[in-house]
């Protein structure tokens, strides 16, 4: 129930703006991989082109392929819908639906493909969605609550559970924890370990401590100034991208001389 | 030592703060004054003819037999108008805010709004003259493979100035005003809360389903009330299409009447306890509104708790 992402030669382009040049990547499956770097280098934009939610903006268009398990995601007749389903998002800011019961945040994605459920199946897996959030015994008696009513780290934890109740192949996570407190970060962090046994897990942070402690592997992205593509400078086992890293740029980066 | 930087203030923008408020409280007060007035003027006219003897108010039968044909009537063309209004405002307004490309949505949406910009009298004028005449055939039509309907009993009207052509002509009145709010409103909905339905896997339909038009629930509401609260009170639009007459249950055929164009029709020529009558008419008719309002807010505070403002 996940599968590797193997990205070749993806240019990404803003109307005529050429914003990420020329990313070649191999994500593994069951793990985490952290993409880090500066502001406006590239990285959510990237992100985004692994499901498909750039084209949200307008103007916003990939050049190259985006292998999911060999298959294009860029290929002839995809539905950009079909590719959500399977590669699930958590974005930056918490976003459970305000209109919505915590119970119907969880079966959102569910009820889109249609799938008739009986109430036992339902309310069997939003326990399990929740639990696999770890926000069950938080909000397990006010299901019937809306979810905007939740702090920011459990409406996160939500959103998480939204997410994985559609079983995705792939999670995509959007600095999932810049909006919150330590504790709650703490929350998500571990929830990101326990989620590698299981999806595989892509996550843009600003914070390098956090891409050192979930990460498996890091992908650093720069620019080479205002106006320039972003481009994908190193990619490593964490540890070492940390520790001993190849390109000067990076080392720059991880130990905080960069600009 | 008791005056400290603390203490002393500066002195001009208390004043302004003090102006300010005090003149959205005097707006406030003001409405409400020239609310509370109206209403007491109505009920002070309108008093003889509810107290007066049956035979005295137009038809003989005192008050009520002669308001509530034509309340009916009133609730008929409205709610004629608010069917066909509704969807086609909401469809429009999507439209324009999910699904035109930006210049052509900018476009429509200034025509949509110049159609506010026409008086009513012409609506009038066009639903008399053209309308009625161009929409008879249909209404012959329904009537002889609808006819078993009693709303599409027949014999149909020859010249098509029926309760149904009033009711089309307020649906083309009232659009603009509800496709104008409601577009503003679907505008306004979160992108973080489009997007997340989006990387659900929902197509762009779905993502109205679940994020626009939940979001957007209130302003409907509220929006579709504006336009139900002008339909009511619209006057010179029915007056020229409707050729009014008894309470009927036939769209089609002549009959019926709205208590504005009532109003309209008998003001001019109305004395003494006619004049109280028609104001009474016009009382019935605030309170129609005030109810039909009251109960729109109930429906959206109802869902406060879900209302996304927490």
């Amino acid at each position: 129930m996940s599968k590797r992402i193997d990205v070749k030669d993806l240019n990404v382009y803003y109307s005529k703006f050429l914003a990420v040049e020329d990313v070649n990547i191999n994500i593994d499956a069951k793990s985490v991989t952290a993409f880090i770097g500066p502001s406006g280098c590239g990285k959510s934009t990237f992100l985004r082109t692994l499901n498909r939610m750039h084209e949200v903006i307008p103007g916003a268009r990939v050049e190259g392929e985006v292998l999911l398990d060999g298959d294009n995601l860029y290929g002839p007749g995809v539905d950009p819908v079909t590719v959500r389903s399977q590669i699930g998002m958590v974005f930056q800011r918490p976003n459970p639906f305000p209109t919505m019961s915590i119970r119907d945040n969880v079966l959102a994605g569910v009820k889109l493909n249609n799938q008739k459920m009986s109430k036992g199946e339902a309310d069997a897996l939003v326990e399990r969605s929740l639990r696999g959030a770890n926000l069950w015994n938080e909000v397990k008696d006010r299901l019937a609550k809306p979810g905007s009513g939740l702090s920011g780290g459990q409406q996160q934890r939500l959103c998480i559970a939204r997410a994985i109740a559609v079983e995705p192949q792939v999670i995509l996570m959007d600095e999932p924890c810049s909006a919150l407190d330590p504790i709650s970060t703490l929350a998500i962090e571990d929830l990101i370990n326990e989620l590698k046994d299981q999806y595989t897990v892509v996550i843009v942070t600003h914070n390098m401590q956090q891409a050192a402690r979930v990460s498996q592997k890091t992908a650093f992205f720069n620019i080479a100034g205002t106006g320039k593509p972003g481009r994908l400078i190193e990619y490593g086992d964490t540890h070492t991208m940390f520790s001993n890293p190849t390109e000067k740029a990076t080392e720059d980066y991880v130990s905080g001389r960069f600009g | 030592m008791t005056t400290t930087s603390l203490t002393s203030s500066r002195g001009a923008g208390r004043a302004g703060d003090k102006v300010f408020s005090g003149a959205t409280l005097a707006a406030g007060c003001l409405i409400l004054a020239v609310l509370f007035g109206v209403a007491l003027f109505l009920v002070v006219q309108a008093f003889p003819a509810l107290t007066a003897s049956p035979d005295m108010i137009k038809g003989g039968e005192g008050f009520f037999a002669y308001i509530w044909p034509i309340v009916i009537g009133t609730l008929i063309a409205a709610t004629i108008a608010l069917v066909i209004a509704t969807p086609i405002a909401i469809g429009v307004a999507l439209f324009i805010s999910h699904f035109a490309p930006r210049q052509l949505a900018s476009s429509l949406g200034y025509v949509v709004d110049l159609l506010a910009a026409i008086p009513s009298v012409v609506y009038g004028a066009w639903g008399a003259a053209f309308l009625a005449k161009e929409i008879s055939p249909a209404y012959n039509w329904l009537a002889s493979n609808m006819g078993w309907l009693p709303i599409f009993q027949g014999p149909a009207s020859a010249t098509g100035k029926t309760i149904l052509t009033a009711g089309i002509v307020l649906a083309v009145m009232i659009l603009p005003i509800i496709t104008s709010l409601t577009r503003e409103i679907f505008l306004q909905t979160p992108k973080l809360h489009e997007e997340a339905s989006l990387a659900l896997g929902a197509t762009r339909w779905e993502m109205i389903k679940m994020a626009v038009l939940p979001f957007a629930r209130p302003g409907i509401i509220s929006a579709v009330m504006l336009g139900l609260g002008r339909a009511l009170g619209e006057t010179m639009a029915v007056a020229l299409v409707l050729s009014s007459g008894a309470l009927t249950a036939s769209l089609i055929q002549t009959g019926n009447q709205t208590i504005a164009a009532e109003i309209a029709l008998n003001f001019p020529e109305a004395s003494g306890i006619q004049v109280s009558t028609l104001i009474a008419a016009g009382l019935v008719l605030f309170v129609i509104t005030l109810g039909v309002n009251m109960i729109a807010r109930w429906i959206i505070t109802r869902h406060k708790e879900f209302s996304g403002a927490n």
